[in-house]
């Protein structure tokens, strides 16, 4: 265990706060692994062995699970992860060209950081964001209606220093760190922020709107 | 079936509110009629809710379609043991996008809905098992669910009738296997997600080997309107067998993608029309009526009612109702090539057929596509796709197959012009909806 | 002669199905793949394995299937179904590959998919010609493949501990490995990696998995050893892998299975009598396997009995007799050796006829406890009737006359006690001075099945990583204090109630016998509770020499060796008018003699005199005489007089006797020149001109069994009060503790030598303290340990949570703690630990 000690107490606070959501302990090794990653950036061997010790698993136990699951990193992880949808779909109409100019800027491939640790790339699977197509994500946060041009922009950012805003999410992308922390159930007060919805989520509405339909009406 | 002529009016119930501000809040969501439903439920006799949900008819909206009244029905008698409600939110089939906007814009809908459900099935501790790819879904799930503690529609003595109930909602971490039942079950146990073995189903040995209800997203935010607006009003839509709205989910080619919610049984064409059609100057070539996993159909099919019945008698599948719509520019190789690497890259490894045939398929595909590929390929593809259907554990492996086998029967000329040609014969950047040359890659360098 | 019969369930539930045409009644819930081979239709699989919950993975085993439904008629299931997770119901119709186009081409198809990644390299594989899927694909499968890509490859192999690595690219993924170390064996070392078709078997390694690490993680270590599979029992995955992914590195590349001649035989390495498999080849052992025996070791054994059998054909095997000449050991013909030893003990017995004889004072015989029934027989009988003393000990461990009561009246001559399968259905299990794991051999993976559905309590100082796998609670006890704890169980005691719950079992170890009180205290609790009570030894041949009498108190078949009627049958029996009537010295005893010139001469047998905390190697330097009857040369044969050489398990037959009392014969595997100890004994008793009688196997048994077991008069009485315990005062000097200590199952004993591979799984030793301890003396890092003579042990601190306090725990005989022979003390004796000056 290289975790200094101040470190390992708050990991140890945390894990007992997911513990208490399930009735059974096991569960929690998915919010876990989130958390390792919060503190690490990545899945690190010390965050396995953490994990292990939390649940008595083995170690082989824990990295069954943590190299089951694509968000896991096993290397650190940049401060922003850029996917970009390569699914048929989002790969169709434009994702594949998003994705060339994307790597050919950042200069790095699929699942790779930037030296400086900046940005990690990844061509994602479809990420339930179809019908905003061509879809990037950072950070998981949506990032829609993409263009080759609108992607690189986001680079530029990063690297000038800015804040980037999702299309539909919280005000700013958060880091990697802070996005594993929120994903292993810490709130970080940001629900309130952004849209609703965006337009393509409310077609159907502004059409019965437009129509004078009220299906939803008893 | 309705006569020529006929328009199927769209039917926001699910979607009403979420052009609101600030929808997603507890306060907007009492404000228009939020709860009531629970309410009322929490008055009735448990056993009527359930019989309520069965008679209205209405049908998993996860993909599979199963009467999710039966289901409940399934739960064994209670023997004072813990038992679990489970909603299915981990949303990965290609195509699908329809449960994300529901959690971002109203979760309290989902919320109410497990409130009556667990209520109606004797559950105390629910869960909501979200992909992990959505971390703004995941802020405004876990908002609403602190939100209806703090309101008493979550905790211990709901409203003062002695109900308990805990959420807890679960993020993933990027698996699509973990959205079949039984994956998703030992993934939210702290396990790589691979399906179970069945029986016992989750019915009778679920999470944590307890009775188990598992159920979409979609399904269980449905469950509130029946409540509130009674059977007859939910069975006054849709068909015989597929009754009830469901949201539908345009994406690709048309001019105004999106979420258009309807009575089941609406027709292709009547949903393309109402999104303004294929983009200009192109047609219709191929779509999926419900997600990559479901056999692809053409503008043949377009007057094939979106129920299950039908959209089954036609070949294909509901599914999520998913419409993935594709224009002529469309490479239909390309297409099934990028769906193909989807289900390897996701297959879980657990069964032969699945992990290795996907490999294989996937090997062929890529093979064809770049114009690499013989004759005897395509016959290749159809032969390994009939080791892996109905051969594997799970219904991933049987998925993976559809996309191949349908369109190699509807399209297998343009197979063969990529062998003869020896490359694709199209124009990728003519079915993309930017310039491929608009970008000018230097200003950013 | 062997004793064990499989028990057929009386079953009532049948059910009637049709396979391939034939009608056939099966058990209600049996799997359609066993109902298949119950009428002799062999359905292939891969993931399927009796012994293991299905899963129904590889697909292989798919068949047609139709069974009525509710209006009677039969349905046919729209896919072929797994025949290794299905049940048969009433009525079913099943259609395997033989008369089914569906799960024939279900069957091809599955079976291709599988070779497409799986690489042709028969020829150099281990499993090559043994293989199921090498048979399955000629059998089953299509003739050529159609897969033009390239395969998937993988780095190789992949060393999975020392003794056991993994070819990946040959694994088909069927998971029996990683289930069998989770299910049977309860060390889920190795698991899944990855995902999909690059999915994979193995442990946490960054390198493999691609994890970026900084410097090797701590105790990434499954325990304090630092093995990442460190399983007593890893080598049942190379076996019950079907294909050759799992592999030895005792064995990989050796042979080829053609080539082997297999003989079956049963281990000697542990007292459960475990049935295993010998393969050799011009006379050298190449492996051993596990063969199946329901009611023993069902389909497992452990690593020891596996892998260790290198020891008997090291550079020091002794093939001739060797007889000392003038201060050195010179190899001797047979008769000459003979000679020399007959005229040695004639002369310690005093028996020349020369005024020498009235100075004689005799011999001492030490047996060992690895000898067979009949061996130890032989070494009785060669003692009370050719040397005339009672001086016969085969108890080479700490040992007591509490306990020779305890073995003569209720394990000695008592037949088939409890049962292994009792013991999996006990629903309470109480556990005295055993551990399971270490101790037990497979006894564990039989308690690890009831897991969670028994209760198993320890009387012990700690609770052991095996013991939590059971799932076992602990009641801390110092050593030495166990029969007051036992006393203490009675009234409302929870551990009371529970043992009285009929079939509940006491588990009693030979390590009892080093803390008085403690077997009078275990049958008094029997008594009390109704338990039944196993006393479970450590070493193959303990039980044999208790029924052999080849102990000073007891004769044959449990009869007191004290009492004149006992004595007076054997005699009979033996043709001679009296036996001798001196209470015997017990092994310590026997040595301290010989030390203090008390005894002329030994003989001695299998003992290796490090596991004595008696200098054996200085009783037989002072003895006049020694004869050894060895296999190698050990310590104690190069400090003899006279070395006769037997022959190890493999190359004799004979009887281990197990801890339930079972006869487990074994005939010779290997035939050599070698002689076993019987016969030697008859050799040399002959040439002192007496027929001792024990020339075969078959001789002895036939007297064993007219001598029978002692009439209820004949048996010594146990003490009926429990003996008060020995208390440990406590001096004043700084650091003293009570010592606790125990075997591990990979350790150095003396037939573990010469394999390294599975010594490098064996757990690395640590002294455990409990934390109140470690903090009360401030230790630290690395500690001293003390005895009351003889050297020290140095060994890392492992603070050991719920731990006696005042106690330290070290392994018996591991790499750098050799207690007997480094402390010279026994468990429940005191030390002094002090933190290692730096
Ligand atoms: C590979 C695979 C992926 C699936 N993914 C999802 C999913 O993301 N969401 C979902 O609700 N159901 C999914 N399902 C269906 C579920 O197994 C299950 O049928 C559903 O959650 C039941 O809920 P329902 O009856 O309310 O539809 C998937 C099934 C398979 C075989
Ligand atoms: S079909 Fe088989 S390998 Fe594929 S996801 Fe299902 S169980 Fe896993
Ligand atoms: S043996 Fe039946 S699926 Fe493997």
């Amino acid at each position: 265990m290289t975790y200094d000690e101040s470190t390992a107490k708050l990991l140890a606070k945390d894990a007992a706060e997911i513990f208490a959501r399930y009735p059974v302990r096991r569960s929690a090794l998915l919010p876990l692994l989130h958390l390792v990653q919060s503190v690490d950036g990545y899945v690190s061997p010390d965050g396995i062995q953490f994990c292990a010790e939390q649940l008595d698993l083995s170690s082989a136990e824990v990295s069954a699970v943590a190299t089951f699951y694509t968000q896991y990193k096993r290397r650190p992880n940049g401060e922003y992860q850029l996917g970009v949808c390569t699914n048929t779909l989002c790969a169709v109409m434009g994702g594949d060209e998003i994705w060339r100019q994307l790597s050919e800027r950042v200069g790095v491939g699929h699942d790779e950081t930037t030296a400086d640790g900046k940005i990690s790339l990844e061509r994602l699977e479809c990420n339930a964001g179809c019908d905003y197509a061509p879809v990037m994500m950072v950070n998981w946060e949506f990032f829609d209606n993409m263009t080759p041009e609108s992607a690189l922009q986001l680079v530029d950012d990063i690297l000038a220093g800015k804040d980037l805003v999702p299309t539909r999410g919280a005000d700013k992308v958060v880091s990697f760190k802070e996005a594993s922390r929120v994903l292993a159930g810490f709130d970080d007060g940001r629900a309130d922020e952004g849209v609703s919805a965006g337009r393509p989520s409310l077609a159907g509405l502004d059409k019965a709107k437009e129509q004078g339909w009220k299906g939803q009406d008893t | 079936m309705e006569g020529a002529g006929h328009v199927t009016q769209l039917t926001p119930v699910l979607s009403a509110t979420w052009g609101l501000e600030h929808s997603w809040n507890f306060d907007t969501y009492r404000a228009h009629g939020g709860y009531e439903a629970a309410t009322k439920a929490l008055a009735m006799d448990q056993a009527d809710i359930i019989q309520a949900v069965k008679d209205s008819g209405l049908r998993g909206r996860g993909g599979a379609g199963f009467p999710t009244g039966m289901k409940w029905g399934f739960l064994p008698a209670d023997d004072g043991g813990p038992r679990y409600l489970v909603v299915n939110a981990d949303e990965s089939e290609p195509g699908a996008c329809k449960d994300m906007p529901t959690m971002m814009a109203a979760p309290h809908t989902l919320i109410e809905g497990v409130v009556i459900t667990s209520f109606a099935i004797g559950c105390d501790h629910a869960f909501i098992y979200v992909r992990g790819e959505v971390i703004h879904v995941y802020r405004r799930l876990m908002k609403a669910v602190a939100e209806a503690y703090d309101n008493g529609w979550l905790g211990t003595n709901i409203k003062g009738t002695g109900f308990n109930l805990d959420v807890t909602v679960h993020a993933g971490a990027g698996a699509y296997i973990c959205g079949e039942e039984t994956a998703l079950l030992d993934s939210l146990e702290g396990r790589r997600g691979q399906p179970r073995l069945k029986p016992p189903f989750p019915a009778v040995a679920g999470l944590y080997a307890r009775p188990t209800v598992v159920n979409n997203v979609e399904s269980i935010a449905s469950v509130p309107s029946i409540i509130n607006h009674g059977v007859d009003w939910f069975t006054s839509m849709g068909t015989d067998k597929s009754k009830g709205m469901g949201l539908f989910s345009l994406s690709g080619h048309v001019n105004r993608p999106g979420q258009y919610e309807a009575p089941l049984g609406i027709t292709p064409r009547e949903l393309l029309e109402m999104a303004g059609g294929i983009r200009d100057g192109h047609t219709l070539k191929f779509w999926t009526p419900g997600g990559s996993s479901t056999p692809i159909f053409t503008d043949d099919h377009l007057d094939v009612p979106l129920d299950y019945e039908s959209v089954g008698a036609a070949g294909s599948m509901l599914g999520t109702r998913s419409l993935q719509i594709f224009d002529d520019t469309t490479c239909v190789v390309r297409a099934v090539e990028r769906w193909t690497e989807f289900y390897k890259h996701e297959s879980c490894g657990k069964c032969t057929p699945c992990r290795e045939g996907t490999y294989w398929l996937d090997l062929i595909m890529r093979r064809l596509e770049t114009g690499r590929g013989t004759m005897a390929d395509i016959q290749q593809l159809l032969d390994t796709c009939d080791s892996i259907a109905g051969r594997a554990f799970c219904a991933l492996g049987d998925a993976a197959t559809a996309p191949v086998i349908s369109s190699v029967t509807l399209f297998r000329e343009e197979y063969e012009r990529h062998v003869t040609e020896g490359g694709c014969p199209f124009d990728p950047a003519a079915s993309a909806l930017f310039d491929y040359d608009s970008a000018p890659e230097e200003a950013h360098a | 002669m062997s004793a064990t019969a499989d028990k057929v369930p009386t079953t009532t539930d049948l059910v009637t199905v049709m396979i391939d045409g034939l009608e056939t009644h099966v058990e209600k819930g049996t799997l359609i793949i066993r109902a298949a081979e119950q009428v002799g239709i062999e359905i292939p699989r891969f993931c399927d394995h009796p012994a293991l919950e299905p899963v129904a993975a590889c697909r292989q085993c798919l068949v047609e299937v139709a069974s009525p439904g509710p209006d009677g008629n039969l349905r046919a299931f729209p896919k072929p179904q797994p025949s290794c997770s299905m049940p048969v119901t009433e009525g079913m119709v099943v259609k395997t590959q033989y008369t089914s186009e569906e799960a024939d081409r279900a069957q091809k198809g599955v079976m291709e998919l599988l070779l497409i990644n799986h690489p042709l390299d028969c020829p150099i594989c281990d499993k090559g010609g043994e293989c199921p899927l090498q048979n399955q694909a000629m059998s089953h499968g299509w003739d050529e493949s159609r897969f033009v890509d390239t395969k998937r490859v993988f780095e190789k192999p992949l060393l999975l501990s020392s003794e056991i690595l993994l070819d990946r690219e040959r694994c088909i993924m069927c998971q029996r490995c990683t289930r069998f170390s989770q299910e049977i064996a309860g060390d889920a070392f190795i698991d899944l990696q990855n995902r999909g078709a690059m999915q994979q078997i193995g442990t946490f390694n960054e390198d493999v998995l691609g994890f970026d690490g900084y410097g090797p993680v701590g105790a990434a270590a499954e325990d304090e050893s630092g093995n990442a599979f460190s399983s007593y029992y890893s080598g049942n995955t190379i076996q019950i892998c079907p294909v050759g992914a799992l592999t030895s590195a005792a064995y990989r590349f050796r042979s080829r299975p053609f080539d082997l001649v297999s003989s079956p035989g049963i281990s000697e390495h542990d007292s459960s009598g475990s049935a295993l498999r010998t393969d050799h080849r011009h006379g050298k052992i190449l492996r051993r396997l596990a063969d199946n025996d329901p009611v023993v070791n069902e389909d497992w054994i452990t690593d020891k009995d596996r892998f260790a059998f290198t020891w008997q054909n090291q550079a020091d095997r002794i093939t001739q007799p060797l007889v000392r000449k003038d201060g050195e050991l010179v190899e001797a013909s047979w008769p000459e050796a003979l000679a020399a030893a007959a005229a040695g003990l004639t002369a310690a017995i005093g028996k020349t006829g020369t005024p020498a004889d009235s100075k004689a004072k005799g011999v001492g015989v030490l047996p060992g406890g690895r000898v067979t029934m009949e061996d130890a027989y032989a070494y009785s009988k060669f003692a009370r009737l050719v040397l005339g003393t009672n001086d016969v000990d085969a108890r080479t461990r700490c040992s007591s006359d509490e306990e020779q009561a305890f073995l003569g009246a209720t394990v000695a001559g008592t037949g088939l006690g409890v049962t292994f399968a009792e013991l999996e259905k006990a629903p309470t299990v109480l556990l005295v001075g055993f551990e399971p794991e270490d101790e037990g051999g497979v006894v564990f993976l039989r308690l690890k099945k009831s897991a969670g559905r028994q209760s198993v309590i320890t009387v012990a100082s700690h609770l052991t990583r095996g013991a939590q796998k059971l799932g076992a609670t602990l009641v801390p006890t110092v050593p030495g204090h166990e029969a007051r704890v036992l006393a203490s169980l009675k009234g409302t005691n929870a551990t009371y109630k529970e043992l009285r719950q009929p079939g509940a079992v006491i588990v009693v170890g030979e390590r009892a016998a080093g803390s008085a009180g403690t077997l009078t205290a275990v049958g008094a609790l029997a008594k009390r509770t109704k338990a039944k009570v196993a006393w479970i030894p450590r070493r193959a041949g303990e039980r044999g020499a208790v029924e052999a009498g080849a102990l000073p108190g007891l004769l044959p078949g449990g009869r007191d060796a004290a009492a004149a009627a006992a004595r007076g049958a054997v005699a009979t029996a033996w043709g001679t008018s009296s036996l001798p009537q001196t209470p015997g010295r017990d092994a310590d005893a026997v040595i301290a003699a010989a030390a203090a010139k008390a005894l002329d001469a030994l003989v001695i047998g299998g003992v290796d005199d490090s596991d004595l905390t008696g200098d054996l190697l200085k009783a037989v330097k002072t003895a006049k005489f020694t004869v050894s009857l060895e296999v190698r040369r050990t310590a104690v044969a190069d400090a003899a007089d006279v070395v006769l050489p037997v022959a190890p398990p493999s190359e004799k037959s004979g009887t281990f006797v197990n801890w339930e009392g079972r006869l487990r014969a074994f005939g010779t595997a290997i035939r050599t020149d070698a002689m076993s100890d019987h016969r030697v004994l008859d050799l040399l008793a002959r040439q002192m001109g007496t027929d001792l009688g024990t020339a075969t196997v078959d001789a002895v048994n036939a007297e064993l069994a007219s001598l029978g077991a002692a009439p209820a008069g004949h048996r010594p009485t146990v003490p009926a009060e429990p003996a008060p315990a020995a208390s440990q005062k406590s001096t004043n000097v700084a650091g003293e503790m009570v010592l606790a200590s125990w075997h591990q199952l990979v350790d150095e004993g003396a037939l573990q030598d010469g394999e390294p591979h599975l010594a490098g799984t064996g757990r690395v030793a640590v002294a455990r303290v409990s934390p109140a301890t470690a903090q009360r003396l401030g230790l630290h890092g690395v500690v001293t340990v003390t005895g009351k003579r003889r050297g020290s042990i140095d060994l890392p601190l492992a603070v050991t949570e719920g731990m006696v306090d005042d106690v330290v725990w070290v392994p018996t005989k591991s790499p750098g703690s050799w207690v007997a022979h480094q402390l010279g003390v026994h468990p429940g004796q005191t030390v002094v630990v002090k933190g290692a000056a730096a």
